[in-house]
């Protein structure tokens, strides 16, 4: 690409091909001019807490809990606990500049919390979504244009632009050129291939790669103090409620316990699952032939596989009876779980591999489980949340926080 | 010989139970593979009293795995699906047992069709699809396969896929008064033999044609071509009347399930098609859509005679088609819908080439 004193200069793109849903009255082009802001700036801490007062009281939108949760994470309360966390440690800090968000496309929201936190970071923020047709995506991108249509925030109006476009490298090539900070939401393949499109010299890339998460279930705790239908419940929204497609949604079950504790916490955890499956989940077909084709496949390939009797094909368990470090490969949409029986935490450090994600639990002290990580020196692991918070957003993702990663620091030295 | 639509449905129900149960055990104790799987699914294979009991591995098992019941030393010829570059493909290993098996079950099928007497026959298709005698493509083998209904036969496309239409010409010249047979995958047909022929008709009359057309119907949905659409236009592009669509598989290549002048595919008493519910693998009613479960006695050299595959379809009824074949016959609806879902979204990559 040629450049210009370190920075590349613009290719022209066919800009018919970008669509745009939202965009400021300049264009992209100028974006590189802007200036940067403090993190958690007042205007955009206010806009947030906007888009969250237009998002709540908009009935459509209030059909998808995602974008519900989204909503409450930008609240003004919420932002203004976010900042405390950090103390004053903000004080020496500034935005990057421009980021370059590539969103996946099997979380709706990501595109939205990503902008948010790149925005509260102090930046401008260049959003490409994904091309596939979500409701919750039309909703917030309508919902930030009502809000500069009221006029109140003109200030912020050019440091956002939402596009979509059909997979054109020139055109992410155009868009890189302009960044400062590149963010990519995997697959694996997607940053792979975006990888080779270059950004200036000068900027950085945060990408966030295929994971695999898995939960523990102390049995014992879980028999005498856990509610099993709202552990259900929560689990049900780890899980079913994106189709177990989201890298933090569990997938590996690892029951921690005596041999008869075991037994009767499955039957009783299972039993519950299933009760509130059948009432809310419909599955297709492919997924039916996916989860058989799963255990076809850990038959094959793993040793002593058991596949659990269960009513229906709504919830398919695979039972191994050693730990492999291959299992994230065995993943499958659509609650397919592999599971696995032991009396410690031991054989579970074996296989930890930079894989995984999200570490779900029940009955365990998260404090111990983080010291159980460092002593171990485990390269996986980057989030110890209870049952029932593994798809909640937070600026710290994948062990970055997002608001250091995303600002600068002007040291005075 | 055995009448392939010979048997009501107790009759035949005991006949496949028996043949599949004891298929089962044998696959059982030769393919290791195939053992872990019904380990892992705790199935005791002498408790198995009916077919329907019978675990079925998705079709897709074949794209991923060499599965085999025999000694590789005895593989004959290996059949691989037709897929495009990059697809993986079926690959399915015969013994010289299986193999001749699956021509005599395909003649004694396809006889009730179109009789026992060989015929000219003209394939829609290019000769350059069997270049390879060792290893075949579905394509290839169907044509192999159903040229031995051929006394005579000619390729209708050039290796550039275009109509040879004085080879054509001089063919029905050859055998003009005399029923030819037809044989071709539905989308080359629309798309090499019928839309060329809309133009110009050329003369061609195939109103003494039989033909015989199989590969699915993907491609046409796809452009919204109904298989009313599909025939009519042959009716009108050269005269044809006798137009059998035919549902099979390379992975249970022999048992192909023909349709019948009622327009309903026909389940012979070789194989058999159960239509089952994708929330539990139950066994769908009649009437009622459901993923397509096809078994067949016919492989023995690789574990595949009960396989999930990816279609849905309908049973349209068992043992009282008005075409007077015993036998349940359906219909097929549809691919299911695609996703094999990734772990997380892959759906950008899928587009670079």
């Amino acid at each position: 690409m040629p450049r210009l004193g370190g920075v590349a200069t613009v290719m022209p793109v066919n800009s018919s091909e970008i669509i745009y849903l939202y965009q400021g009255n300049g264009s992209l082009e100028e974006m590189p001019s802007l200036n940067v802001k403090q993190p958690f700036f007042p205007q955009v801490v206010l806009f947030l807490n906007r888009l969250s007062q237009v998002l709540l009281g908009d009935k459509i939108a209030k059909e998808y809990p995602d974008i519900i949760a989204f909503a409450f994470f930008c609240r003004r309360a919420h932002i203004e606990h976010l900042k405390a966390r950090y103390g004053n440690s903000l004080d020496c800090r500034l935005g990057r500049g421009v980021t370059f968000h590539i969103a996946p496309s099997n979380v709706p929201t990501i595109f939205a919390y990503s902008m948010v936190t790149a925005l509260l970071a102090g930046n401008a923020s260049i959003v490409r979504v994904s091309g596939k047709p979500f409701a919750q995506t039309d909703i917030i991108c309508q919902a930030i244009v009502k809000i500069f249509d009221e006029g109140n925030f003109e200030n912020l109006r050019e440091r956002i632009a939402i596009v979509k476009y059909d997979h054109s490298s020139e055109i992410t090539a155009f868009l890189s050129s302009l960044c400062d900070v590149r963010i990519i939401w995997g697959g694996n393949v997607t940053i792979n291939e975006i990888r080779k499109i270059p950004v200036p010299s000068h900027s950085m890339e945060l990408t966030f790669a295929d994971r695999y998460s898995f939960c523990i279930i102390h049995t014992n705790s879980y028999l005498e103090k856990s509610n099993p239908k709202k552990v259900a419940q929560e689990f049900y929204n780890d899980t079913y409620l994106y189709d177990q497609n989201a890298c933090s949604a569990p997938r590996l079950i690892v029951w921690v316990g005596e041999d008869a504790d075991i037994s009767l916490a499955k039957k009783r955890f299972w039993d519950a699952l299933q009760n509130y499956v059948e009432e809310r989940y419909a599955l297709p077909s492919i997924i039916a032939v996916d989860k058989l084709m799963t255990i076809c496949r850990c038959s094959m390939e793993l040793e002593g596989t058991v596949n659990e009797k269960m009513p229906d094909n709504l919830i398919s368990r695979i039972r191994v009876k050693e730990l492999s470090k291959d299992i994230p490969a065995y993943r499958c949409a659509g609650g397919s779980f592999i599971e696995y029986n032991s009396q410690d935490l031991d054989t579970l450090a074996e296989i930890i591999s930079r894989e995984y994600q999200t570490m779900a639990y029940i009955g365990f002290d998260p404090a111990e489980l983080r010291y159980w990580v460092i002593q171990n020196g485990l390269c996986g692991i980057d989030r110890i949340v209870p049952v029932g918070k593994t798809a909640d957003f937070s600026v710290v993702w994948d062990g970055y926080d997002l608001i250091y990663s995303l600002s600068r620091i002007c040291n005075v030295g | 010989m055995v009448e392939p639509y010979a048997l009501d449905k107790q009759a035949k129900q005991a006949f496949l139970s028996n043949k599949l149960i004891e298929l089962t055990k044998n696959h059982y104790v030769r393919c290791v593979e195939y053992q872990k799987i019904l380990n892992t699914l705790q199935i005791d294979v002498d408790k198995l009293t009916s077919h329907y009991d019978i675990p079925f591995l998705p079709v897709r098992m074949f794209k991923e795995y060499d599965l085999l019941s025999i000694e590789k030393e005895a593989i004959f010829k290996k059949l691989t699906s037709s897929g495009t570059t990059g697809q993986q493909v079926s690959k399915i290993y015969l013994d010289k047992e299986s193999a001749a098996n699956q021509s005599k079950t395909l003649t004694k099928i396809v006889s009730s069709y179109i009789g026992t007497r060989r015929l000219p026959m003209i394939i829609l298709d290019t000769s350059t699809i069997l270049k390879d005698r060792a290893n075949f493509s579905a394509r290839g083998a169907g044509i192999l396969g159903f040229s031995i209904f051929a006394r005579d036969k000619i390729f209708a496309l050039d290796e550039d896929m275009n109509l040879d239409i004085d080879g054509l010409k001089s063919f029905l010249e050859k055998y003009r008064g005399e029923d030819i047979l037809l044989f071709g995958f539905t989308f080359m047909i629309w798309n090499h033999f019928c839309q060329l022929l809309k133009e110009d008709d050329y003369g061609i009359d195939l109103s003494k044609g039989i033909m015989i057309h199989g590969g699915g119907w993907k491609k046409l949905a796809e452009k919204a071509v109904s298989a009313e659409a599909f025939k009519k236009e042959l009716q009108e592009v050269c005269k044809i009347n006798r137009v059998h669509d035919y549902y099979g598989m390379v992975e249970q290549t022999g048992t192909v399930y023909m349709e019948c002048d009622q327009g309903h595919l026909h389940a012979s008493i070789f194989s058999d098609v159960i239509t089952r519910r994708a929330k539990d693998f139950s066994v769908a009613d009649i009437g009622e859509k459901g993923l397509i479960e096809v078994v067949s006695v016919l492989p023995t050299s690789y574990p595949g005679h009960a396989l999930l595959t990816e279609d849905e379809g309908i049973i349209l009824g068992e043992d009282d088609c008005p075409c007077g074949r015993l036998g349940k016959y359906f219909k097929i609806t549809g691919r299911i819908q695609n996703a094999e879902i990734r772990g997380c979204s892959d759906s950008y990559a899928s587009k670079f080439k």
